[in-house]
């Protein structure tokens, strides 16, 4: 009797078992779902084309103008500053890290970086925004620091602990032997490096970069704090900028349940959950290459 | 003679790797039988299939029966059978806990809850497992703290303590010196009335020191089983004689 | 130039480059400690806000963060100890098993104002529990199950697998394996991932924004069903929404969120190397 109540609990919790593995399915299947129901709701009321291609984001006048154009390229406008930024500085990090560094330099630069990750993003938000901001506005004489650039600076701190952590990752994976040979035929460690190291280490290092990207176009609180969130086709680095995320952050509050703004919040979030789906897929491809 | 084990033509694969080519084999009941070869001739896997063990590895393929008195092993259920077929392993495992925890380990999941039960349990255990004297006054000290020759008893004595009607040994003394190997080679002899035992041992001397019968297996196929003393004087095939007076293995 | 003098160019601009990560880093702690640390009295820590938030202590935005952070990984730690179980233990290398790690990959990489509209959309509204402790709980829940799933997953795995073998090989079922033999002993690293994910959420400020924080509560929660103030949202709307807000107080609340994060993070470190010693097999 015992022994078959031992059996029916064990075939209970695998079961339950069972469910949680796949429930990390079920809940990318939800969110998107979720978006979806809402996002279409919108799309009832507003045309997909006038959505897209719209250039004002003007929700309260009348009538409201939905077009997220200049906001999708507000994020996109950032994210490619930060990229621009980011990238050299964290690869290049990287390297110093895992090549060239000795030990003790090596720890204290990776507790840095473990230590930047850890500090939240409304944090850094706010600390950009009281030195970053009015900084950028002396250094280039502008009229206001809340711009893209300040805010790509930013950001492009905040994908380092990505990018670097990773592409230190991908370049200390590369085979002892590579280098090894290199050294052998008489180039020095530097040439070792870019000629030999770099490019083994590339497919990890872009799945780094594409996952640091990932981060910055769904990062939200600094770069509402810190973009000036004027909602228009930016005409240089210097002119504030409305990134997708910060108008679902800032408008959300204020708009009525149900609403055509409600919903057209949740469509800009559907075109955001697109965007970094294949930015992660992409990111996923590189890295199982450098796996194998 | 009873015949405790049965196998009708097995034969396994991992992955497309023939491991064990059309076996038949007979285990008697309080027999010591020796299984001797070279290197990746099929024993551990042959006796991993005894308790079904090698279903863990998903590459793992077999085919034809393997009868436990007389009943498909197949159709035990899997506790069941694993409790009845009992396995020492080449290394001592000791699970980080104390002595005696690891003995009662598996009494306790099989549903003994009773301390006195319990504690009769570890005494007998290790008192079989010619263990009990040296450590009957630490049996709530972590088991990783004995030597290697005496947590490989104890895994026996945890083995035990689970009423196993069958042991197999793998390879249980590859790791140990000389005088553990003998205090363990004793504790198997000892066994022998009340179980029967499958001993897979790289060492050709330390086979004819305790088994009853001895199987000589070479690229999983059995060439020859004997009694240790036939197998050793007049061996059938030529293979055998040469593993065994060491021309190669 | 010889290859010997471009490596030391090349070097020193590498070394330079680094810098520039490691400064701001340092300057970002070195400012909140100069100017939060004034801050950092009893007083503020362990009393209600005054005058407009202008004045007083950040009692209830601290105890609405813990109270949050809490309840998120009560919830979300069983079930992905559960599924990393799943994965490491029962899962086989198929088609599922593929789908199930794409997920959590996707998951992990889903911005986190994305969970926020989802934990609007879902908990608060459609399962009716409004804007409330266990609604903004829940939304971080799932937020925090990829690392959950991640780190517990590593360190089952290693976990020896000879300590299954031998459990399994006393007849004990598999489930009970798990649980007595390989849990247990995959405990410490369960736990500092679990502190680490507790860290990384107790900063979230998105997810929270339409699901649990609310802008001004004069006392503290009565239950999981109430709107709460949070440190992060809190530092947020005092940083924007304020003007005349004493620096002060600003850096206070900035001081005492990082320190928060900070002594968990090193709760892990500690607890790591305290493990490692202890566990060796």
């Amino acid at each position: 009797m015992k022994k078959i109540f031992t059996f029916i609990k064990d075939f209970l919790i695998e079961r339950i078992i069972f469910l949680c593995g796949i429930l990390a399915i079920i809940f990318v299947f939800l969110i998107f779902l979720f978006l979806l129901n809402q996002g279409i709701s919108f799309f009832g009321a507003y045309s997909l084309w006038d959505f897209l291609g719209g250039k004002f984001w003007y929700p309260a006048s009348d009538p409201p103008q939905f077009g997220i154009l200049s906001l999708v390229i507000g994020s996109l406008f950032v994210t490619i500053q930060a990229a621009l930024i980011s990238i050299p500085l964290g690869v290049m990090t990287a390297l110093f890290i895992a090549e060239i560094a000795p030990p003790v330099i090596k720890d204290i630069l990776k507790s840095v970086v473990e230590l930047l990750a850890a500090i939240p993003s409304v944090v850094i938000g706010f600390i950009g925004m009281i030195t970053l901001v009015p900084l950028v506005r002396k250094l280039f004489n502008i009229p206001t620091g809340l711009s893209s650039f300040s805010g790509a600076l930013m950001l492009a701190f905040m994908a380092m602990p990505t990018i670097v952590s990773i592409s230190e990752d991908a370049i200390r994976s590369v085979p002892w032997s590579y280098k090894e040979g290199a050294i052998a035929l008489g180039a020095t460690r530097w040439q070792t490096m870019y000629r030999i190291i770099l490019p083994a280490s590339l497919p990890g290092i872009m799945g780094a970069v594409m996952l640091g990207m990932g981060r910055v176009i769904g990062e939200t609180m600094a770069v509402m704090m810190i973009t000036g969130n004027a909602a228009h086709i930016p005409s240089s680095v210097f002119d504030p900028v409305r990134t997708m995320t910060a108008t679902i952050a800032a408008e959300m509050g204020e708009t009525v349940k149900g609403s055509t703004h409600y919903h057209s919040l949740f469509a800009i979030g559907l075109v955001l959950f697109i965007i970094t789906f294949i930015i992660n897929f992409i990111a996923d491809t590189f890295m199982r290459k450098t796996r194998r | 003679m009873v015949v405790k084990i049965q196998v009708n033509n097995l034969n396994c694969w991992f992955k497309n790797t023939q491991v064990i080519k059309s076996l038949f084999l007979s285990i008697l009941e309080h027999e010591i039988l020796g299984i001797i070869g070279p290197a990746n001739s099929g024993k551990t896997t042959f006796l991993r299939c005894l308790n079904r063990l090698n279903d863990l590895n998903p590459h793992f393929k077999s085919k034809g029966e393997i009868l436990k008195d007389g009943r498909n092993i197949n159709t035990i259920k899997l506790e069941t059978l694993r409790q009845e077929i009992g396995m020492v392993f080449a290394m001592p495992i000791s699970l980080p806990m104390s002595i005696y925890d690891n003995i009662t380990y598996g009494a306790k999941q099989h549903g003994i809850k009773n301390k006195k039960e319990l504690s009769g349990i570890v005494e007998e255990s290790l008192v079989k497992a010619s263990l009990w004297d040296e450590v009957k006054g630490r049996l709530d000290q972590p088991a990783l703290q004995l030597s290697g020759g005496q947590q490989q008893r104890l895994c026996i004595a945890r083995t035990l303590a689970v009423q196993p009607e069958v042991i197999l040994f793998d390879e249980p003394c590859s790791g140990l010196d000389p005088i553990s190997t003998a205090k363990v080679e004793e504790t198997m002899i000892n066994l022998k009335d009340k179980y029967t035992i499958v001993l897979v041992t790289n060492n050709v001397k330390q086979a004819a020191r305790v088994s009853s019968r001895i199987a000589f297996f070479l690229m999983g196929e059995l060439v020859e089983i004997d009694t240790a003393n036939d197998i050793f004087v007049k061996p059938s095939d030529r293979r055998t004689e040469d593993y065994i007076t060491g021309r190669f293995g | 130039m010889s290859p010997r003098i471009t490596q030391k160019i090349a070097f020193s601009l590498l070394f330079l480059v680094s810098l520039v990560v490691f400064i701001p880093v340092l300057f970002i702690i070195g400012i909140l400690v100069s100017k939060g640390a004034a801050a950092l009295t009893w007083e503020f820590i362990f009393s209600m806000p005054k005058d407009g938030m202008r004045g007083g202590g950040i009692l209830p935005a601290i105890v609405g963060t813990l109270l949050i952070v809490l309840c998120s990984i009560s919830i979300a730690l069983p079930v992905g100890i559960l599924a990393a179980v799943y994965l490491n233990e029962y899962a086989k290398d198929n088609l599922l098993t593929r789908i199930i790690q794409l997920s959590i990959v996707n998951l992990a990489g889903v911005p986190s104002i994305i969970y926020g509209l989802f934990g609007l959309a879902f908990f608060v509204i459609m399962l009716n529990l409004g804007v409330s402790v266990i609604a903004g709980a829940l939304t971080l829940a799932i937020m925090e199950l990829p690392s959950i799933i991640t780190t517990t997953r590593n360190s089952l795995n290693n976990v020896p697998a000879s300590f299954r073998e031998v459990s399994l090989s006393l007849g004990v079922s598999r489930w009970q394996t798990i649980r007595r033999v390989v849990l247990p002993n995959a405990l410490p690293g369960i736990m500092t991932g679990a502190i680490l994910s507790i860290a990384r959420i107790a900063g979230e400020t998105a997810p929270i924004l339409f699901t649990a924080a609310a802008f001004y509560v004069p006392h503290l929660p009565h239950s999981l069903s109430e709107q709460v103030m949070a440190l992060p949202y809190h530092l947020y709307v005092i940083s924007t929404q304020i003007p005349n807000m004493p620096e002060k107080i600003t850096y206070g609340t900035a001081l005492i969120l990082v320190l928060l994060v900070l002594i968990l993070s090193f709760t892990v470190i500690i607890l790591r190397i305290f493990f490692r010693k202890r566990y060796k097999w």
